[in-house]
């Protein structure tokens, strides 16, 4: 029992617990419990929690980046005016758009380790550049912020399946959480994470190649945000350059209500996932009980801040000797 | 009163920084199986005198021998990998890792191959907790413990114990006792002495001379980046390495104002 309360999960499972059955009970019959009820907080909760797992390991690093949202609706317009505009096919396009994710990613990376600045503020200026970019140059060629995608049946499969009402996003985001589960818990890399975070003078001394984890984190979480564009981009038929902005700051929200330290060297996978699906449920469950949705962002700021709270006090716990 | 070769040995070694001497025409050897005590008060010169034995400085003069033959460490890492382990007083550990993953960080045990190369967590923490028991730490019997939760002396130990375990023949602590209460320091003090009789030759920095006469074999004392004497156990009375750390006659005229505030 004790060492479950060590764990930084914890606090994020017993919020999602309550909140579930909070509002299960709230919601008694209107269809909250059911599986397309389920699907709902799950397809809500799949494309937000694609991209938060790399950025809570970057952050467990060290390091944040808020420049996710813009690579998702850039990535969405590189396979909008590919394939619309120029009428090229799609798979290329999407590989365009992962590779476009990946180098704005290697930009934040290089830039953060080179000049030492915040990552914050560094990857912050990012989300302006590459949106405004986007919209910038999407101008240019077509004269157009947002377009309709021409996918294939291939591409739909891939990206916008569905099962009853839950979309292919849920198998993503769990072959996300299991893949960022294995390198954090279980590789060395994973190790090299935690100790960048944790203690970067003493895992540079230990001979962690601390500036290529950082790196290797900001290129992932590039990736991710493109897939999530190209995601969105597929499903909804169309690329605007303004998807995404929401996850600017939901992404790090959840790492943080899954019990990653803002300051970085703690967290786990489990707890993201778990702070994303209690983010799913909020959003869902608020619509279910008949209540206004403003209400939405009232709860996530206070589960916010009860988190950090409670984050802090589970690192001291977990500091207390046995 | 050890006739092997010096293990690493500095010889005429001058650092100048801008216009200032660091150090200033320092010679000493580090001998297998012997403490060196090198004392000094701030700003004498000891943390220059490690960082050129431990490669993060070259020296502006003067040659290091390792095993007798002259050498250039062009890194920490390169000293390192030749066995010149330099234990800090707070770096090193990372409190919110495991026992295990802080001791093998950055050497971690792996099995499998190629895409399910996975830590070895298991073999990992049996390890650490096999190697921080030889020297005395029995209080923790579980590898996967967070290091935040050991004391002071504890993570001393086992940032020593690392070291120890891949191959370190000699080891630079620098004020490894100074944070520590009596009890943790005295943890700290056995475990040179047991590395001592396993053949590593050890530099202890220390302010606390009590410290260095437990266990020191020999003594090195800084002034202004000068060698001020050098000599060997039981040379001299405790009183006087007390005062050519404090540089000279200066300890006894602190005391003796001291006494006059009284």
């Amino acid at each position: 029992m004790k060492n479950l309360l060590r764990r930084p999960e914890f606090g994020a499972f017993a919020a999602f617990a309550l909140t579930y059955v909070f509002f299960a009970f709230v919601t008694h019959g209107a269809g909250f419990v059911s599986i397309n009820g389920a699907a709902g907080w799950l397809n809500l909760a799949a494309e937000l929690g694609i991209v938060a797992i790399p950025v809570g390991l970057l952050m467990i690093a060290g390091e944040f980046d808020l420049s996710i949202g813009s690579t998702v609706g850039a990535a969405s317009m590189v396979v909008a005016i590919g394939t619309k505009f120029y009428g090229y096919p799609i798979w290329p396009m999407i590989g365009l758009a992962l590779v476009l994710g990946a180098a704005i990613g290697l930009t934040n990376g290089l830039v953060v380790v080179k000049t030492n600045l915040p990552s914050f503020i560094v990857t912050l200026a990012t989300n302006f550049i590459v949106i405004g970019a986007t919209m910038g140059i999407s101008r240019l060629i077509a004269n157009i912020t947002s377009s309709s995608i021409v996918t294939t049946d291939s591409a739909r499969m891939v990206f916008a399946a569905r099962w009853g009402q839950a979309n292919i996003s849920i198998l993503w985001w769990v072959i996300a959480a299991l893949l960022g589960a294995w390198v954090l818990g279980r590789t060395a890399f994973g190790n090299w994470i935690f100790a960048t975070g944790g203690n970067l003078q003493a895992a540079r001394g230990a001979g962690v190649p601390v500036e290529r984890v950082k790196i290797s984190l900001f290129v992932a979480t590039g990736i991710a945000a493109a897939f999530v564009g190209i995601l969105q981009g597929v499903q909804w038929n169309s690329g605007n350059a303004t998807y995404g902005q929401g996850y600017v700051f939901q992404a790090p929200i959840v790492a943080v209500i899954g019990g990653v330290l803002l300051g970085g060297g703690y967290g786990s996978v489990t707890g993201i996932f778990l702070g994303t699906a209690l983010f799913g449920v909020i959003s869902t469950g608020i619509f279910y009980t008949g209540w206004n949705t403003d209400w939405i962002q009232l709860f996530l700021g206070g589960l916010l801040a009860a988190a950090v709270l409670a984050n802090n006090y589970v690192r001291r716990f977990a500091l207390t000797s046995r | 009163m050890n006739n092997d070769p010096a293990i690493l040995e500095l010889r005429n070694i001058s650092k100048v920084f801008g216009g200032t001497t660091a150090l200033d025409d320092v010679s000493l050897s580090v001998m297998p199986g012997e403490i060196l005590c090198l004392l000094g008060d701030n700003g004498a010169g000891k943390s220059t005198l490690i960082k050129v034995m431990s490669g993060y400085h070259q020296p502006s003069s003067g040659a290091v021998f390792l095993e007798g033959a002259e050498t250039r460490f062009s890194s920490p890492r390169d000293a390192r990998l030749r066995g010149i382990a330099t234990v800090h007083q707070d770096v090193g550990s990372i409190p919110l890792m495991s026992v295990g993953r802080n001791f093998f960080l950055g050497a971690e045990p792996t099995r499998g191959f190629g895409p399910f190369k996975r830590l070895d967590t298991v073999r990992a923490n049996q390890i650490a907790l096999e190697q921080i028991r030889r020297f005395g730490i029995t209080r923790i019997s579980d590898g996967n413990q967070l290091v935040g939760t050991m004391s002071g002396g504890e993570r001393q130990v086992l940032a020593i114990g690392r070291a120890m375990y891949f191959g370190a023949r000699v080891l630079i602590l620098d004020e490894p006792t100074s944070a520590l209460g009596v009890k943790e320091a005295a943890i700290v003090l056995r475990l040179m002495r047991q590395a001592r009789s396993e053949g590593v030759g050890i530099v202890f920095i220390t302010h606390n001379a009590r410290h260095a006469m437990a266990v020191g074999d020999r003594f090195a004392v800084l002034i202004h980046g000068k060698t001020a004497a050098s000599f060997a156990r039981g040379d001299k009375s405790r009183e006087d390495v007390l005062n050519l750390m404090a540089g000279g006659e200066q300890m006894s005229e602190l005391e003796e104002d001291l006494e006059a505030v009284d």
